[in-house]
């Protein structure tokens, strides 16, 4: 990593530290959404851009790691920082089952499965009034003392993602990550220099099951409930989205296109119901525009621009 | 060292590879000639697991292997390269090697190290006897043809394999690519022990490298023997030449 980008993200860092002393309550509010939802979309992004693999339903471990934390918070009486630790492991051991199942199939029938399979789980979860509050959710969901003001619930947020972002930035260089690459490049080549191909896209999305957990955990920090919706099929496209509109080949990518995301369907929800549309759109224009998303053609434009690195430094 | 008995591959009916018999000694070069469609590279993807067979047997140094899955093949230390290249598009020419490499040392479920710091070595190593070094640092999709069918070559010794399998090495080669390319193949074979089986459509190359050569028809094996006896055999002759009595080369 060049001193330039460690500059850039040192900056960004001390910047969202900073942040919350000077804006108010919603923006607060915002930015821990919008960097739960960047922590979502690069755990997709794991197996989606560096895997190859078609997660078209990755919502569903979002969902079931909000839902594991809360009833896990709401039903029983052990210890708050227990249920952050245990929705993520239950999404990463729902990513195993529902991997070991799909992983037979590849490419487009993996995520049409992946998808009715999903749906399912939503169907559940929908349907369960008893367990899972049912349509209604799960509102007023109680906090530790130490989470319960917006501002601790942003930098627990922020540190949670920071450290994530982190392990998963560590996995893509490991040999594991290039492995995985390799994979997606060419699944039978990759067979024939000795890889197990299926078991490590497992393992990829047993990981990406994980962290997709880790942000629904944090989504019940930052809004306290849960509802249905957070499985729904829906979400999973938009998480899609944000990875293709971000830049799915580059690692920060996911996170510029959930910043995006959410920052307009916010701004542009108050002027009118059709944020759907508005998507649609934008999301033509990345295809023919920006085929390699936002962060994908900064890269690209900054490489060209490298003959002058003089100007660059100043 | 690899003896293949009988073995047979049917795709919805069509004979793709019908009672083929083949056997390789160590440190032989074997050459699989025959015409377009006589099922060469299905034999070779039998023989390497990405494909099941439907009978027949294959033994490597007497351990029944067939069946096995391509990666439970390349850990008996047989690799291959492919005919249409087959690499990783995305990754450099080090990295495509390297990952050959840290499959072989079991290092691929290390989650946290830095692959970058991982293998050099060995990849430089490999690298450098095809001589691929200067170019360690190119992604691959920028290659020549010549150079990318050369670092599937080397990415299968990434596996440090006894037994090579090369699936028409000099395809689409330029003619000076062809004879560095051949070169590279005596090399393996004589400095490195390396026994090889390979197919090739060119009779130059064929009879200039191969110790013994078999002659696959419509799926099945005509003959198998050495070069000398392959060259003016008439059943060869009918399938090749159409009944011609002239030899091949």
């Amino acid at each position: 990593m060049s001193r330039k980008t460690l500059l850039g993200l040192g900056a960004g860092i001390i910047v969202l530290l900073l942040l919350p002393l000077f804006i108010p309550r919603f923006y607060v509010y915002l930015v821990s959404i919008i960097l739960l939802y960047g922590l979502l979309a690069t755990s997709l992004n794991l197996v989606l851009g560096y895997g190859g693999i078609f997660q078209f339903h990755h919502a569903v471990f979002y969902g079931v790691g909000a839902y594991g934390t809360t009833l896990m918070l709401t039903k029983t009486g052990l210890p708050a920082m227990l249920a952050f630790i245990v929705g993520p492991l239950v999404s990463a051991a729902f990513g195993l089952v529902l991997g070991i199942i799909c992983i037979r199939l590849s490419k487009l029938y993996f995520g049409m499965l992946q998808i009715s399979l999903g749906s399912l789980v939503w169907a559940i979860v929908y349907r369960w009034y008893a367990f899972t509050g049912g349509d209604d959710g799960i509102h007023g969901i109680p906090m530790p003392e130490m989470l319960s003001s917006p501002k601790s619930a942003y930098y627990f947020t922020f540190i949670i993602t920071l450290v994530s972002l982190f392990i998963m930035w560590k996995i893509i260089r490991s040999p594991f990550g290039s492995v995985l690459q390799g994979i997606r490049d060419n699944p039978v080549r990759s067979e024939m220099i000795g890889i197990n191909v299926r078991r490590h896209q497992l393992l990829a999305l047993v990981l990406a099951g994980f962290f997709a957990g880790v942000a629904g955990s944090l989504f019940v920090v930052v809004d306290n409930t849960v509802f249905p919706d957070m499985l729904f099929w829906t979400l999973s496209l938009e998480i899609i989205i944000m990875c293709l509109l971000g830049g799915w080949f580059a690692f920060l990518g996911p996170m510029l296109g959930a910043a995006v995301i959410i920052a307009l369907r916010t701004f542009v929800s108050t002027y009118t119901d059709y944020w759907a549309l508005v998507l649609g759109i934008i999301m033509m224009l990345v295809i023919f525009f920006l085929p390699n998303g936002i962060l994908g053609y900064v890269e690209e434009k900054f490489k060209r621009g490298f003959v002058e690195p003089e100007i660059e430094e100043r | 060292m690899l003896e293949v008995t009988s073995l047979s591959k049917a795709f919805a009916g069509f004979k793709a590879v019908n009672h083929a018999n083949l056997a390789v000694e160590k440190g032989e070069i074997v050459a699989v000639i025959g015409p377009n469609g006589a099922g060469k590279t299905t034999l070779f993807n039998l023989i390497t697991g990405i494909i099941k067979p439907d009978s027949g047997r294959v033994l490597f140094k007497n351990e029944d292997i067939t069946g096995l899955s391509p990666h439970e093949v390349c850990r008996k230390r047989i690799s291959r390269s492919f005919q249409i290249v087959n690499v990783f598009q995305r990754l450099t020419v080090f990295e495509n090697v390297q990952i050959s490499v840290l499959s072989r040392e079991k290092k691929t479920w290390n989650l946290f190290t830095p692959s970058a710091s991982l293998a050099i070595k060995e990849t430089d190593e490999i690298l450098e006897s095809v001589g691929l070094l200067k170019k360690k640092n190119r992604t691959t999709a920028l290659l020549s043809h010549g150079d990318r069918k050369v670092l599937e070559i080397a990415m299968a010794l990434g596996g440090n394999p006894e037994f090579l399998i090369l699936d028409e090495p000099t395809a689409g080669m330029a003619a000076e690519e062809t004879s560095r390319c051949i070169d590279l193949i005596k090399k393996l074979s004589q400095t490195m022990g390396l026994t090889i089986l390979f197919c090739e459509h060119d009779m130059e190359i064929v009879f200039g490298i191969a110790n013994r050569i078999m002659v696959m028809v419509r799926g099945g094996t005509v003959i198998q023997g050495p070069c000398e006896e392959v060259r003016c055999n008439e059943a060869v002759q009918d399938a090749y030449l159409g009944g011609s009595d002239a030899c091949l080369m």
